[in-house]
């Protein structure tokens, strides 16, 4: 198995990124959007890992591993958060969640 | 100790006052006026003047306490005879404020005179303190409680007065405060100590550029509250819906916090930038007489009217001191009092007719002589003494200051001579618009109460007694006024008359 | 007998404080012995006074009461002092004398006006002011009772608050007269700036010893008081004023606007004619000024309707005789003609006021005549009157003070002759304007039918007021007719000896014949009633007084008016309150944007991020 070039590694970082982000900002579903949030932690994550044997460090999988946490961490709040929402209201659409503007 | 028990005891009265004012609504009242009276006993024993050891010439009072003195800030007080006449001003002001207030004022009574008393305080303090942090202090100190009474005791607009009123003073008092600091810099940066002491102050050198800047710093903050055109327009405003007790102390008082800020701050600390700045605050003051005097005779509001004579009249005080000499100078402190007790009396009228027939607007009254005739010979007596009627107070502060004006200024003593055919047009429009015609239904008020009657005799015979005899206030100003810019006596100007004409 | 001096001025004064105090509460008795009552002691102690300071010769020994010091600043030291000499005594005692009559007339003119109390404390303080006024030594307290007068001017013709239009008239007479004031304290301003004081001696004596004649300051100082004394006395150009006036009841109309406080004006320059007398340019002004506004408004005097109208104008233009005469330098046949015009203008009015008052308030001389039957004695009145207005040859006063104005005319050069023929040409409009008046009002056919009867209250003031209207030019008459030398020998001391003009013949028997020729054709005019054989566009601009106040209107009223309507709402005001909408503004636009949409947040961090990092990466 040949080594992945490190700038194909951050493009494709960059495109994972990029998609996630997208589903953020185009999907109304909560969940739809936590995964989203997902992928785009995983790309920084791919980033990381990238830089790391690029440089040959240990840094980049040190911070894989903290992405990894958060990302388990904010997924258990958000869904906390969405259940909640749900009982209150039954839908998933985050647009109707703007009810605390200011 | 007599300077700051003037100050303590107002305070002490409006926590007294406010304990006390849950239970019983007359009890703030007369806290109030007991504190004021007691205020006015200190200062009556402070008025004979004893020579003290160790003051200067013209100083009748001094009180020195340490408060932070790693940076040279302390408790400074000095009186003079121009804080003198302007706290007993104070004081009868708001005495009256008290009770005409007596019948108007039904809500929170107990914090209408706290808000009083604590204004009252602040303006105190404003007139003693020689220690440029002190003076700050006070000077803020005056205006929350003041904020306060607009806000809660105005008409109908009055939130969106007392924030306007509150932002400008607030806005030009910053620029005071930077202008303070920067001059006990520069004070240091040339004597070598960190001091806000106003005497020692005095005479700081410094270059022209920062002294001009430094000056505008001053000026500002003064030229708001004086006011002077064009940073007025708080006044109609603030006026309009304050209160009849808060337009008194305004117009009465607060506004000649600025003049006094001119005499006693801007001019003896910057004399060379404030007598270059001298042509443009001439203009200013003219511009001020004039404009402020186009605006009173728009006016259907009669509170308006009469708050914009206001900033015709002060503008005579501009000109006045910026016309440096002792004639325009004595003209400035007569008019400052003649006009806080005329103006006061106007809007203690205008009050009046507000709190019984609920309208100010010159358009639904008229006839109110038929019903009032008393009322409106008073009334009639205030709006001729806004005018400037010779034999009363406003007309000697008036020529004294044109009279001076005319040394510096030909033009614009005769510019500011017609402010006053101005000052009769909308005098004259006020009364026949609000007093005569034909019985008017919708306005027939009753006379005037008895509390209502002393107070106004009082304030007529004051501004009698200032027309016809004003010798006593002008010997109590002159050595305050005397240090002021270049000694310029009445001199008879004959040597200068007979050389320009000779040679032809 | 000196200190008394102070109490002529003050007891007026005094009754007028205690009227206005007890206003509401005084009976009409109280009011009458008050009002009446001081002015009459103020009138028997200002004879007294005069009795005994006249001395051989009929000379007036002056002198000063200081009755305080007003203030003191630096050597700027206006005192209250009060000085008589002549000029002040003749002054005073018209004043005093006519004002008792006219206070006498006026409690039964306005007997059962609910502002009975009011209206006698107004005429009270104006009777003090003007005693101020003629006896103060300073120019400062001159003023007082300058400004006094004019405060009492504005409320007495504004007494019937009730109607609108009166306020209005009081309003442009106090402003219009405050427009000349502005000339005056500016005339104020200069002389106490020039010499460090404003007491009339001595600025006169500086004036002379430091102002060589017809200097730019001297001129300039007298151009301004003019300007006081035409506003004043109701001269060309702020001449308009004054026939608004007769808004006001008849009796003020008599004392303020005829005998005393329009005059007051002839007085300040008489007062200060040594400093005229420096400046002539300003003495050729004042002449030519009076010589105008006696032919301009003699030309309206002639078609007026209202009785009170046609003598307002012909006030004016006796007061342009006044003026012409001080502008030629005959000082004291101007005060004289003042002294003799307070007589029969005061008489004239006040039997007007008893035509008006038994017409039930009418005013309108076309609705009146063949009033001769019904009342001969206000009949009489009138012709005195009349005649003295007119200068009828040698029986009345009117015609030796007309003398003695047109002959010092005559002497004082080409000038000098030009007003004499104005002056002629006048005193021939005076007596057509004043006898159309009286055959209007007294012959031809009855319309309406007068009733009562004249009280001894208005009887008594007329009868001494006509008597005096005879009797006057007996104070002084060319040496022609007897060399009778009263008034010169009072204000001698004032003015200096009168210099013994050429006896010129010509001049007196030209101006003599000239009324009778102007009563002649009245009567072929008028004898008959009034006829309105003469309407043109050219008598409607007589009218309407030349159209001055149009003018005046366009040109300075509504500009201001209009300033005052477009800056209602104050333009700097604005620019804050348009810096508070522009916040708001901002506030709401931001606002727009915290809109709780969690995606819409995140695509601007997004969108934030790409930029910083472009910023970043880029620069």
């Amino acid at each position: 198995m040949g080594a992945v070039a490190p700038t194909n590694a951050i493009l494709l970082a960059a495109i994972l990124f990029g998609l996630g982000l997208a589903g953020v900002l185009i999907r109304r579903n909560l969940i739809f959007m936590l995964m989203s949030i997902e992928i785009m932690l995983n790309a920084t994550g791919l980033a990381f890992v990238a830089g790391g044997a690029r440089w040959a460090q240990p840094d980049g999988q040190i911070m894989f591993l903290l992405v990894l946490t958060l990302a388990a961490a904010e997924i258990s709040v958000g869904l906390a958060l969405i259940l909640l929402l749900q009982t209150r209201r039954p839908t998933l659409d985050s647009d109707v969640g703007n009810r605390l503007k200011g | 100790m007599m300077l700051p028990a003037l100050i303590i005891v107002p305070l002490i009265a409006a926590l007294v006052a406010c304990l006390g004012g849950r239970s019983r609504a007359d009890w703030p009242r007369w806290v109030t006026i007991g504190a004021l009276l007691v205020d006015a006993v200190i200062l009556a024993a402070l008025s004979s003047p004893v020579p003290t050891a160790g003051l200067a010439p013209g100083w009748l009072a001094h009180f020195d306490a340490p408060w932070i003195p790693q940076l040279g800030i302390a408790v400074r007080l000095d009186m003079d005879g121009l804080s003198l006449l302007l706290l007993w001003l104070t004081l009868v002001l708001t005495l009256a404020s008290v009770v005409i207030s007596w019948r108007e004022v039904k809500e929170h009574v107990g914090f209408f005179h706290v808000c009083l008393l604590a204004t009252t305080a602040g303006i105190i303090g404003v007139f003693l303190a020689t220690d440029l942090f002190l003076f700050f202090f006070f000077w803020e100190i005056m205006l929350v409680p003041m904020y306060f009474l607009v806000a809660i005791w105005g008409h109908e607009r009055r939130v969106h007065a007392a924030i306007k009123f509150f932002l400008f003073t607030q806005g030009s008092g910053l620029l005071m405060l930077l202008a303070i600091f920067a001059l006990a810099f520069v004070h240091r940066q040339a004597a070598g100590e960190f001091t806000f002491d106003y005497f020692r102050l005095l005479n700081t050198p410094m270059s022209q550029g920062t002294g001009m800047l430094l000056m505008l710093g001053f000026f500002v903050a003064f030229a708001v509250k004086l006011p002077v055109v064009p940073f007025h327009s708080w006044l109609p405003d603030t006026h309009t819906q304050a209160p009849t007790a808060g337009s008194v102390l305004l117009a009465g008082i607060l506004l000649k916090t600025g003049a006094y800020g001119l005499i006693r701050f801007t001019i003896p600390l910057f004399p060379d930038a404030a007598s270059r700045f001298t042509p443009v605050a001439l203009a200013l003051g003219v511009i001020g007489i004039l404009y402020g005097a186009v605006l009173a005779i728009g006016q259907t509001d009669m509170k308006r009217l009469v708050a914009y004579s206001s900033v015709s009249h002060l503008g005579f005080v501009l000109l006045g001191i910026f016309a440096w000499n002792t004639l325009a100078l004595q003209g400035a402190v007569i008019q400052m009092i003649a006009h806080g007790i005329s103006t006061g009396a106007l809007f203690i009228l205008v009050g009046a007719v507000q709190d019984r027939l609920h309208t100010r607007d010159l358009r639904k009254l008229g006839g109110l002589w038929h019903g009032a005739p008393r009322f409106s010979g008073v009334f009639l007596f205030f709006a001729i003494a806004s005018l400037g009627l010779p034999g009363l107070g406003n007309f000697v502060g008036e020529f004294l200051t044109l009279l001076g004006t005319w040394r510096v200024s030909p033009p614009a003593a005769i510019l500011g001579a017609v402010g006053l055919v101005m000052a009769a047009v909308y005098a004259l429009l006020l009364v026949a618009r609000a007093l005569l015609g034909p019985a008017n239904p919708q306005a027939v008020m009753g006379e005037l109460s008895g509390r209502h009657r002393v107070t106004m005799a009082v304030m007529i015979v004051a501004i009698v007694a200032l027309g016809v005899y004003p010798q006593p206030v002008i010997d109590m100003a002159a050595p305050s006024l005397r240090h002021l810019g270049p000694v310029t006596a009445a001199a008879p100007l004959i040597h200068m008359a007979t050389s320009q004409d000779l040679p032809r | 007998m000196q200190q008394l001096l102070a109490l002529v001025p003050a007891l007026p004064l005094l009754a007028a404080v205690l009227l206005m105090l007890s206003s509401t509460s005084i009976n009409t008795n109280g009011v009458r012995i008050l009002g009446v009552g001081s002015v009459g002691i103020a009138a028997l102690l200002a004879c007294r006074i005069a009795f005994a300071q006249t001395g051989a010769g009929w000379a007036v020994q002056p002198f000063d009461v200081t009755l305080w010091h007003w203030m003191r600043i630096g050597s700027f030291a206006p005192d209250v002092t009060l000085h008589l000499d002549g000029l002040s005594m003749v002054m005073m005692l018209v004043i005093t004398v006519i004002g008792f009559l006219i206070h006498l007339y006026a409690s039964a003119y306005l007997d059962d006006d609910p502002g009975y109390a009011r209206f006698f404390a107004c005429m009270n303080l104006f009777v003090a002011a003007m005693l101020v006024l003629v006896l103060a030594n300073d120019l400062l307290l001159l003023y007082v009772g300058w400004e006094g007068v004019g405060l009492c001017s504005y409320l007495l013709i504004g007494f019937w608050y009730d109607d609108p239009a009166n306020g209005r008239a009081a309003r442009k007479a106090f402003i219009v007269t405050r427009v000349g004031d502005t000339a005056l304290i500016s005339g104020l301003f200069l002389l106490a700036t020039m010499f460090g004081t404003l007491s009339i001696p001595a600025l006169m004596q500086h004036a002379t010893t430091s102002w060589p004649m017809g200097t730019a300051m001297p001129t300039l100082a007298a151009f301004l008081l003019l300007g006081g004394a035409l506003g004043k006395s109701a001269q060309l150009p702020l001449q308009t004023w004054l026939v608004d006036a007769m808004a006001g009841p008849t009796p003020v109309s008599a004392l303020i606007h005829a005998a005393t406080m329009v005059t007051a004006g002839v007085y300040l320059i008489a007062r200060t004619h040594v400093l005229f007398a420096l400046a002539p340019d300003a003495l050729l002004a004042t002449g030519l000024i009076g010589g105008a506004t006696l032919l301009l408004s003699g030309a309206s005097a002639l078609v007026q309707t209202d009785i009170k109208r046609v003598l307002a104008y012909s006030t004016i233009s006796q007061i342009g005789y006044m003026f012409l005469a001080l502008g030629v330098g005959a000082w004291d046949a101007a005060i004289f003609h003042l002294v003799t015009h307070a007589f029969f203008k005061a008489l004239l009015f006040l039997a007007a006021g008893a035509v008006i008052l038994r017409m039930h308030h009418e005013q309108d001389i076309t609705r009146m005549g063949g009033l001769r039957t019904a009342m001969p004695g206000i009949f009489l009145a009138f012709v005195i009157g009349s005649a003295s207005l007119a200068a009828l040859p040698l029986v009345t006063a009117g015609f030796y003070s007309k003398e003695a104005i047109l002959g010092g005319a005559w002497d004082a050069g080409a000038s000098g002759r030009l007003l004499w023929c104005a002056g002629v040409i006048g005193a021939f409009l005076t007596a057509i304007y004043i006898f159309r008046l009286l055959f209007v009002v007294f012959f031809g056919e009855q319309h309406h039918h007068p009733h009562g009867v004249t009280g001894w209250r208005i009887g008594v003031p007329l009868a001494v007021l006509a008597v005096l209207a005879i009797i006057g030019g007996a104070l002084q008459t060319p040496a022609l007719l007897g060399g009778i030398a009263i008034m010169p020998g009072i204000l001698g001391g004032v003015f200096g000896t009168a210099r013994e003009g050429a006896l010129a013949v010509l001049p007196l028997v030209v101006a003599s014949l000239v009324p009778l020729v102007g009563i002649g054709l009245a009567w072929r005019w008028w004898g008959a009633g009034l006829t309105s054989r003469f309407e043109t566009r050219f008598t409607d601009l007589l009218r309407d007084g030349w159209d001055f106040d149009l003018a005046y209107d366009r040109m300075i009223v509504q500009p201001l008016m209009w300033l005052v309507r477009v800056n209602h709402h104050d333009v700097i005001d604005s620019v804050y309150e348009g810096l508070g909408a522009l916040a708001k503004r901002a506030h709401a636009g931001l606002s727009l944007s915290e809109n709780g949409r969690v995606r819409w947040y995140a695509g601007w961090l997004a969108a934030g991020s790409v930029a910083a990092l472009a910023i970043a990466v880029l620069s």
